[in-house]
């Protein structure tokens, strides 16, 4: 697994629980680090192991920690690099749904050894959108279903969310766009104050 | 004249064009363009007012304008010099209008923050969003990797340092002697180069253990820093053998006189427990003039001899490398007990 995969959740696991939880995370997945380096490469094992010790250690469901990871990604001032790269994916939600089918390529455009699913919009209806997800990564789907409900409230757009998985293994996220200008939303600058 | 349809299908395709005729009176501006000119009032000016052309030069009117039309041209707007921008124009053979489309150069980073510039001032088909997203994200996985290389670099250094110490003493390792020698060789300084033997510490092993044998190590190791300045060298490079580098010292007298006192120290019984070990020691300097640049090899064979020879006239005592002493075989072969090299 990409060490920038293993480090959100670490990075997760502090920012929202704490140092101690993350200790308690790291020693009970028998991770034998407490730190990990983003730029590097560890076996699937750990992230495994990581997550089933998180859920075990917050007495929550995997499918819960993996939506609250999503949420994280984008609304957490620690990550707000990632929101913002995000956000430079559209100027409406339905703008960021439709960017979604490019997500794997504009990330190996960033960092060329990550791997992220494939995903494919596909426009059903008016407002009605399906999102499928090819991915054999566990939790991956419910990872996103985080980031997408955290960027509706980003762009101040109302959605509603469904998931069922497709005979082929693949998943399908429908998105019901019930209003895209509920909230006025989070504002985004293309020029970033720290460049 | 141009037609209102076409102004916007001109603001929709080239959000940075502005339309001129033919003697250079602006008629059209596109709207991202106004938004960094920060004018209204740009139409009915003179294009060469409002614009200045650096590249190619000597372009100030219209016809020189239509002659390179198709060309790259690199401008700047009279009221902003520090935002360079690029363009292109295209001449209308029926009515004689020139439309420039202007873009960013490769400051188009900072031009954004300066105009506050959002996705919708760009076309749709311009890939500056695109490429903003990517300065963005290259900078972010640069930072990582700085960091990372940074966290390294400092883990490199503490394993070097582990890497030439003696662990048991604290001590410069023998590799760390090597390195250290190669460069005050290299450097020409002068330096006096000390062999100094623990005597009978074999003895303080063999009957009193290892654990014995380690403290008067240790005892040893301090004794030579606590006789030497700081930037001076202690190492162990054998089991009971250390080295010294007294940089910048060459006087015979004053290397003599630290030997002869660490010497002296090191003769003080050490308590071990209830045992107390005596050991004694014996020592050899050769030293290196300044710009003399001896091989490391020379000065250590040199100063073995100075060694041996000590050892030969009843140890406890330190010699001053002298040719001379290379007369007598003995001094040339290591006395019985001692290991040859590292």
């Amino acid at each position: 697994m990409h060490g920038l995969v293993n480090r959100a959740i670490q990075n997760f696991t502090r920012d929202t629980y704490g140092d101690e939880i993350w200790n308690a995370v790291a020693k009970d997945a028998d991770l034998g680090l407490v730190c990990f380096e983003s730029m590097l490469h560890y076996p699937d094992r750990m992230t495994e192991d990581m997550i089933a010790s998180l859920a075990k250690l917050l007495n929550k469901t995997k499918p819960e920690i993996f939506e609250d990871i999503g949420t994280y990604l984008v609304s957490h001032a620690s990550s707000s690099n990632l929101r913002r790269l995000l956000r430079f994916g559209g100027t409406d939600y339905v703008d960021f749904l439709h960017s979604l089918d490019d997500l794997s390529d504009r990330a190996k455009l960033a960092v060329s050894d990550l791997e992220l699913p494939q995903l494919e919009l596909v426009d059903v209806s008016d407002g009605q959108y399906s999102l499928i997800c090819k991915s054999d990564v566990d939790g991956f789907t419910t990872v996103l279903i985080g980031v997408l409900r955290a960027m509706a409230d980003d762009y101040g757009a109302l959605v509603f969310l469904d998931t069922r998985t497709n005979a082929d293994t693949t998943t399908t996220i429908s998105v019901a766009l019930l209003d895209d200008q509920f909230a006025k939303g989070n504002s985004f600058a293309l020029a970033s104050k720290s460049a | 004249m141009i037609s209102s349809t076409q102004y916007s299908v001109l603001n929709a395709l080239c959000p940075m064009h502005v339309v001129m005729d033919s003697h250079g009176v602006i008629l059209q501006v596109g709207p991202t363009l106004k938004k960094v000119a920060q004018e209204t009032d740009l139409l009915g000016r003179k294009i060469f007012d409002v614009v200045e052309i650096r590249r190619p030069k000597g372009v100030t009117s219209v016809d020189g304008l239509c002659k390179y039309a198709g060309q790259k041209l690199h401008l700047v707007l009279r009221d902003k010099p520090t935002v360079q921008l690029k363009a292109v124009a295209g001449v209308n053979d029926e009515n004689g209008h020139v439309v420039m489309n202007l873009s960013f150069g490769i400051n188009v980073v900072d031009a954004v923050g300066v105009h506050n510039l959002t996705s919708a001032d760009f076309a749709p088909t311009d890939l500056t969003v695109e490429m903003l997203y990517l300065v963005e994200a290259k900078t972010g996985a640069m930072n990582e990797t700085r960091d990372l290389i940074n966290r390294l670099q400092v883990a490199k250094v503490a394993a070097e340092e582990q890497a030439y110490t003696d662990t048991l003493t604290g001590l410069k390792n023998r590799r760390a002697l090597d390195h250290i020698l190669a460069r005050l060789v290299l450097s020409g300084d002068a330096f006096a180069l000390m062999q100094m033997d623990l005597d009978y510490f074999k003895a303080v092993n063999d009957t009193l253990g290892h654990a014995a044998g380690d403290h008067v190590l240790q005892k040893a190791a301090e004794i030579m820093v606590d006789e030497t300045r700081s930037d001076d060298i202690v190492a162990r490079v054998g089991g009971d053998e250390f080295v010294i580098v007294l940089k910048g010292m060459i006087d015979p007298v004053v290397v003599s006189r630290i030997a002869d006192r660490i010497i002296a120290r090191l003769e003080q019984p050490i308590p071990f427990n209830d045992d107390m070990c005596k050991i004694s020691s014996s020592a050899g300097t050769a030293l290196a003039k300044s710009g003399e640049r001896l091989p490391v090899q020379t000065l250590m064979d040199d100063a073995d001899v100075a060694l041996y020879a000590s050892k030969r006239n009843g140890r406890a005592q330190h010699t001053i490398y002298d040719p001379a002493l290379r007369l007598d075989p003995s001094h040339l072969e290591p006395p019985a007990g001692r290991a040859v090299g590292p």
